[in-house]
């Protein structure tokens, strides 16, 4: 077995439920130390892939290592990893000490100890004040905080988590995301979780594997899904997205001319398309800019467009636009800055769209 | 908007009235009566009042009738329960055809009179009855077994006729209990014992009051189960508070002793309410 950092192995992976196959040849590989998130849809098969981990699920084909030593047909009380359910699964009978010391007292560590670390783990926490407290009495950020120090007080090697934030309303998910970050750097326990917020996954994982209908799309960072998507289906799960449908009409080199509304674009070719292939071109909202007719001189690679809504949003100004040729609905971002202070757009008014070349994404056409 | 108000308070009149008039009317009769004094049998007047019959329940024969009673219903309810509790949770677990199919089963038997099930025992555990028939064909015994007519007779008949109200509350608590928390159990790396005794115990405690003091309290006064099954041996509290009334002709010591039960069950729940907490309660109601 050759040594190497990752925790988690997973190879050729097929599960079925009675005929039904939730998951297709699934392979992955989960590091140490990482936060690892299982983005997708609900249906997708991301939680059955989680419960498979943990031992609840058996796997139809294929293997799972731990720590290098194969789990298939091992219990979940027998693997080294424990699990954060979806709405905590605290015991009710018992206080935020007593649940937090439940792990070990099964595994009949020594009091003294239990009392050590379920103290050290409340600390980690911040719940020490409310050891006593039934989970009845506890606010749902502060139940979230006690399952997470029921299963982390056991020491797994890894942390997995079903939706931890699904149930907590939207400022509070915000701040557990934080909370939930710093606390997986200072445990540096390897983090599992799924969710299908893609602003969840973006902002807490260090990879995010997108998953749909039972198979992994792409495996990245954040950053590499959201700019560099794989496929349309990430594209478009992972953010928003304009997208143009086009033809291409010729390659030379790295670049290729395609006819976007009607107009000559060069965009990059890094994938060997050829002539008469049909594409895709994603462009993110945010890296559409628009300009007035007072704005601009030279309106080459620019594409006509109509307002058709303004949304303020603060720091930014939503646009919905249709293109004049067409009549294609797209949606840029506009942020506030030096250059262009001036966002005051108003319903029905005319402006030129464009974005910065190279930022946008070429995909195999998908009907 | 009128009639609906009309017939809300008739309702709620005729259950008062229901209760008045067979619950605590004749539990006031039964208080009255216990304060009177041997032998009256009517409340024509002048009544003699007296608490010669508090008195004399402090004989030592009737105390050790009591703890004599209260043990075998606390056999029994044990019984009930080790024999209740394991089939609570497998229909819990059970999916919903199964459950109403079994729930049936359970209920079938009460169609028929107590009496006449009570009668039917007599006829599986007689010395040449059903059950003996069986055990020594297959070799079991060689001899049939004296079951009519003793303690285990009448346990037999307690525990078959009060299994339903251990079952029903159990199941009830059972019926609820969130299988998520056995998954986070088994997750933290609990055994099978320690998932039963640390988890699924603790939280159907409700139903296992419950169901105790559902079988607690008619065990001890069932009076025919003891008076055909266990023939003139067995006195049960039940069989005391018939005989006072019907043989004795002391209506006031029946009335005492019916009293002095009736309180000491207040007791039990009473303290029962007040080391349970607010769930729990609503659970036992």
């Amino acid at each position: 077995m050759a040594i190497n950092d990752n925790v988690v192995e997973i190879r050729n992976l097929y599960k079925s439920f009675q005929d039904e196959e939730v998951l297709t040849n699934i392979n992955l590989d989960i590091k140490q130390g990482e936060f690892l998130t299982l983005l997708g849809p609900s249906g997708c098969g991301k939680t059955t892939l989680l419960r498979l981990i943990s031992g609840f699920e058996t796997l139809s084909r294929g293997s799972i290592t731990i720590n290098g030593r194969s789990v298939v047909g091992v219990a979940p009380e027998h693997r080294h990893v424990n699990m954060v359910f979806q709405n905590y699964a605290l015991f009710p009978h018992m206080t935020v000490f007593e649940n937090i010391a439940f792990g070990l007292k099964c595994k009949k560590v020594a009091t003294a100890e239990i009392e050590d670390r379920v103290a050290e783990i409340l600390r980690t926490v911040k719940l020490e004040k409310l050891k006593n407290r039934k989970p009845h009495q506890l606010s749902g950020g502060q139940q979230q905080r006690v399952a997470i120090a029921r299963a982390v007080v056991n020491r797994p090697l890894v942390l997995l988590l079903d939706e931890p934030l699904s149930a907590l309303d939207y400022r509070l998910r915000q701040n557990m995301q934080i909370e939930l970050k710093a606390l997986q750097r200072t445990l540096g326990i390897t983090f599992v979780l799924v969710t299908h917020d893609q602003e969840e996954a973006l902002s807490m994982s260090d990879r995010v594997v997108v998953m749909n209908d039972g198979c992994i799309d792409q495996v990245g960072t954040p950053r590499n899904v959201y700019e560099k998507p794989s496929s349309l289906y990430v594209a478009k799960f992972v953010g928003e997205t304009n997208i143009f449908t086009a033809e291409i009409l010729a390659v030379n080199n790295k670049k290729m001319q395609v006819e976007i509304e009607g107009l000559p674009f060069t965009v990059n070719n890094d994938k060997d398309y050829q002539v008469g292939q049909k594409i895709c071109i994603v462009v993110r909202p945010e890296d559409l800019r628009s300009w007035d007719n007072t704005e601009v001189d030279d309106t080459a690679g620019m594409i006509p467009a109509t307002v058709e809504q303004v949304i303020y949003k603060g720091s930014t100004v939503d646009l919905i636009l249709r293109t004049q040729k067409t009549g294609k609905r797209l949606s840029a971002t506009e942020f506030f800055n030096e250059d262009d202070e001036n966002l005051d757009f108003k319903l029905g008014e005319s402006v030129w769209v464009e974005w910065m070349a190279g930022w946008e994404v070429v995909l195999p056409y998908e009907e | 908007m009128k009639n609906n108000y009309l017939f809300k308070r008739f309702s709620i009149s005729m259950i008062v009235f229901w209760l008045i008039a067979f619950s605590l009317l004749p539990f006031l009769f039964t208080f009255l009566f216990s304060f009177l004094s041997e032998g009256t049998h009517d409340l024509s007047w002048p009544l003699h009042f007296t608490t010669h019959s508090y008195v004399q329940i402090f004989n030592p024969i009737y105390f050790r009738i009591f703890v004599r009673s209260f043990e075998l219903a606390f056999v029994a309810s044990i019984i009930c329960l080790v024999l209740g509790y394991p089939f609570s949770y497998i229909l819990a677990k059970m999916s919903e055809r199964m459950r109403t199919a079994l729930m049936f089963f359970l209920i079938i038997p009460f169609w028929t009179s107590s009496l006449i099930r009570i009668y039917a025992i007599i006829i599986i555990i007689r010395a040449k009855g059903l059950l003996n028939h069986l055990l020594l064909w297959l070799g079991i015994i060689h001899h049939p077994l004296q079951l009519l007519y003793t303690n285990t007779a009448v346990m037999i008949g307690l525990v078959y006729s009060l299994l339903p109200f251990m079952i029903l509350p159990l199941y009830a608590n059972l019926e609820k209990f969130d299988w998520r928390l056995l998954d986070a159990a088994r997750d933290l790396g609990a055994t099978g014992w320690q998932k039963l005794v640390k988890v699924v115990i603790p939280l159907t405690v409700p139903g296992i009051v419950a169901g105790m003091l559902l079988v607690l309290l008619p065990a001890m006064t069932m009076f025919y189960i003891p008076d055909i099954l266990g023939g003139s041996r067995s006195i049960l509290l039940g069989n005391l508070i018939k005989d006072q009334f019907v043989t004795a002709n002391n209506w006031p010591l029946g009335s005492t002793i019916s009293v002095v039960l009736t309180l000491l069950m207040g007791i039990l729940l009473i303290i029962y309410w007040k080391v349970s907490q607010g769930s729990d309660r609503r659970e036992l109601l």
